[in-house]
């Protein structure tokens, strides 16, 4: 007794026909979706690798130099030819995140507490929304308010009384050291600098967190929560004692996203930093960022030196963001699965 | 006026500062209520704050944008300094631009998402390569996208390699804003498909139909209101980047795109679409005139980023009314 074949020939059966072609594509379609998965490693892999191969001949040009010297001179036409030392970008970029992070994480966790806990009930939702739909307002929108409406108010207001301001002398010389060489710098008082700077980008991500961590301030039971109360914790003990730790691992992971995103915007911090690339002097000098260094100066880069140092600067600001992003990620999926 | 506006967010920061302090020094001295009201009255602050922070950059965008909104905005080119002129070839390359990114986008992430929740589940090595491929696509999710404007600029402006197309254009700028792109809606049609219960899995089995059947009939079908919200989403984060345009589309100051074009008195037929060429972006144009030092091309920066703006909210809004229907039925 011979079995019968698992696929019998088709002929004749039209419909068997169109069931056994289907089951001969169903490798191709596996195939096709584990090649379209494959292509999201390769992105990345490939930018890695790009940007590597790209930055190389400013790598091996300037060595460690490119990391320590905040020499930027592209033109061959000047005394010591080409230089480029990145010092200046890659502090000015760190600087720019952590004071944006520092400046908008307690409003954000004020925000996000604000409508979880005090919120009128009839506001809780159109509050909530708002906020979601403001984080996704492009960030060349908030980069064009700070160039037009924030830093002609930010220089009126704050800068030009800050640089006729001198510390009365019983602060003492060391409050006086600090005033002028962290926080004033060379101020010029045009509404531009590291400071204006770090407030769009605080601006910008300030929706973004106060959504994520509204989310995650949800996920507490209300059990929970209304325990706490019933013990007779006052709103502040439940929040820092039992909203914050319940959703802590998540929540720093949230944070770093948000210092993701500020490490690597480009269009609202080019508006108002400055655009100087020596190493900035402090809070209200001029300075640069590697995103607004590589957006302003790509299109004008002529030497493939020059070229070479945009896309090394690339490559220092991919190793960040990577790091602090890979973090992030795992904050937040250990929580998911836990 | 903007002077009183900025001496009322300073007072504003001040109260903040100061309900700090008081909540600090509260919990130093152990005065709950004090600690408690300085918290609170931080909070209403930090949020008053924010809202009229937010408030401030739309009223700013309408007060600068609307007036400068006509028709010759959308049937006029970018102009020379002092002639008038509108951003059509802005708002057409930036459309093209983000359909074709889209396009591709959908079909590569939609199958990415497709393996990452039916396939990656069959052995220990397919879930420990799904793992790490989802780690990639979270990152890639909030990767600078300036990076990924240098990147494309490496292998598809830039004569590096073979393949490359040797200069700006807008497929070149289609690439790059699908790279942004496909993260998002391979992370939404995996979350979707794995919400599809194991019984609609077995009915396609029941019936005999081959696996990829099952998925495309059954459950991309089921998936699809998910599916489309993720593509929306996607849309609308890649309509407003600039960055990554800069140095792939580069810009154009006349209309690119199109069939059939007008050259010298004849009517030529052009099947690459025009997409060939460098070309113009809404977010190009507004960077670039917003720099400028030309009181017109600022105004139609403005126009630009309202255009922008309006169409980017619009997005959300569509998304979180098409996602809200099923939830109240």
């Amino acid at each position: 007794m011979t079995s019968v074949p698992a696929d019998p020939p088709a002929s004749g059966h039209p419909h068997r026909r169109a069931v056994s072609r289907g089951s001969t594509f169903d490798p191709i379609f596996g195939f096709l979706c584990g090649a379209a998965a494959t292509l999201l490693l390769a992105t990345l892999t490939g930018v890695m690798i790009s940007l590597a191969i790209g930055g190389w001949p400013a790598f091996a040009k300037f060595g460690l130099g490119f990391f320590t010297s905040t020499r930027w001179n592209p033109s061959p036409d000047i005394a010591g030819g080409e230089f480029y030392g990145g010092a200046g970008p890659i502090v000015g970029t760190l600087i720019t995140a952590v004071v944006a992070l520092v400046l908008s994480l307690p409003i954000a966790v004020g925000v996000a507490v604000f409508l979880t806990e005090f919120c009128p009930r009839a506001l809780r939702r159109p509050i909530g929304i708002a906020v979601e739909l403001l984080a996704g307002v492009p960030s060349i929108v908030y980069g064009m308010w700070g160039l037009f409406v924030f830093a002609p108010l930010f220089s009126q207001v704050v800068e030009t009384p800050l640089a006729y301001w001198t510390p009365p002398p019983f602060l003492g010389p060391g409050f006086a050291d600090f005033w002028n060489n962290v926080v004033i710098g060379d101020l010029v008082p045009n509404g531009s600098g590291i400071l204006a700077a770090s407030i769009i980008l605080a601006i910008m991500i300030l929706p973004f967190m106060a959504a994520t961590l509204r989310e995650l301030f949800l996920t507490v039971p209300p059990k929970v929560r209304e325990s706490a109360y019933g013990v007779g914790c006052t709103p502040l003990e439940v929040v820092m004692s039992v909203t914050i730790p319940y959703v802590q691992r998540s929540a720093i992971g949230a944070v770093m996203l948000g210092l993701g995103r500020a490490l690597g915007e480009t269009m609202a911090v080019t508006f108002v930093i400055g655009n100087a690339h020596n190493f900035p002097k402090g809070l209200f000098s001029g300075g640069s960022t590697i995103a607004s260094t590589i957006a302003n100066e790509f299109a004008e880069a002529t030497t493939p030196l020059h070229i070479s140092a945009l896309i090394a600067l690339g490559f220092v600001l991919f190793i960040i963001t990577f790091a602090v992003l890979a973090i992030a990620r795992t904050l937040l999926n250990a929580q998911r699965q836990a | 006026m903007a002077a009183i506006a900025g001496f009322g967010v300073l007072i504003l920061i001040t109260l903040l500062i100061l309900s700090a302090l008081v909540a600090v020094l509260g919990s130093l001295f152990r005065a709950r209520k004090l600690a408690n009201l300085g918290f609170i009255a931080f909070c209403v602050g930090g949020a008053t704050l924010a809202i009229v922070a937010l408030a401030a950059i739309l009223a700013s965008l309408l007060a600068n944008g609307l007036g400068g909104v006509n028709l010759a905005v959308f049937t006029q080119d970018t102009p020379a300094v002092g002639s008038p002129g509108g951003l059509r070839n802005a708002i057409v390359g930036s459309i093209a631009m983000c359909l074709m990114g889209m396009i591709i986008a959908v079909v590569i992430g939609v199958l990415a998402g497709t393996w990452l929740a039916e396939y990656s589940g069959r052995s220990r090595w397919t879930a420990a390569y799904g793992s790490i491929v989802r780690f990639v696509n979270d990152v890639l999710l909030s990767a600078p996208s300036i990076l990924v404007g240098l990147f494309i600029y490496y292998v598809l402006v830039a004569k590096t390699w073979p393949l490359s197309l040797g200069h700006y254009s807008a497929m070149a700028g289609a690439v790059a804003l699908a790279m942004l792109a496909v993260p998002v809606v391979t992370r939404t049609t995996e979350d979707v498909l794995r919400l599809q219960s194991k019984q609609l899995r077995e009915s396609g089995v029941a019936l005999g139909a081959p696996l990829w059947i099952t998925i495309k009939d059954i459950l991309w079908k089921a998936g699809s209101g998910g599916m489309i919200t993720g593509a929306l989403l996607a849309f609308a984060r890649v309509s407003g980047e600039t960055a990554p345009l800069l140095f792939t589309s580069l810009g154009n100051q006349f209309s690119t795109v199109h069939l059939l074009y007008k050259e010298g008195g004849k009517w030529i037929f052009d099947p690459s679409l025009g997409l060939n060429q460098p070309t113009a972006s809404l977010p190009t144009v507004i960077f670039n005139y917003a720099l400028s030092a030309y009181d017109d091309w600022r105004r139609l920066a403005w126009v630009g980023a309202l255009l922008i703006a309006i169409a980017v909210l619009g997005i959300n809004i569509l998304v979180r009314v098409l996602s809200a229907e099923p939830k109240r039925s």
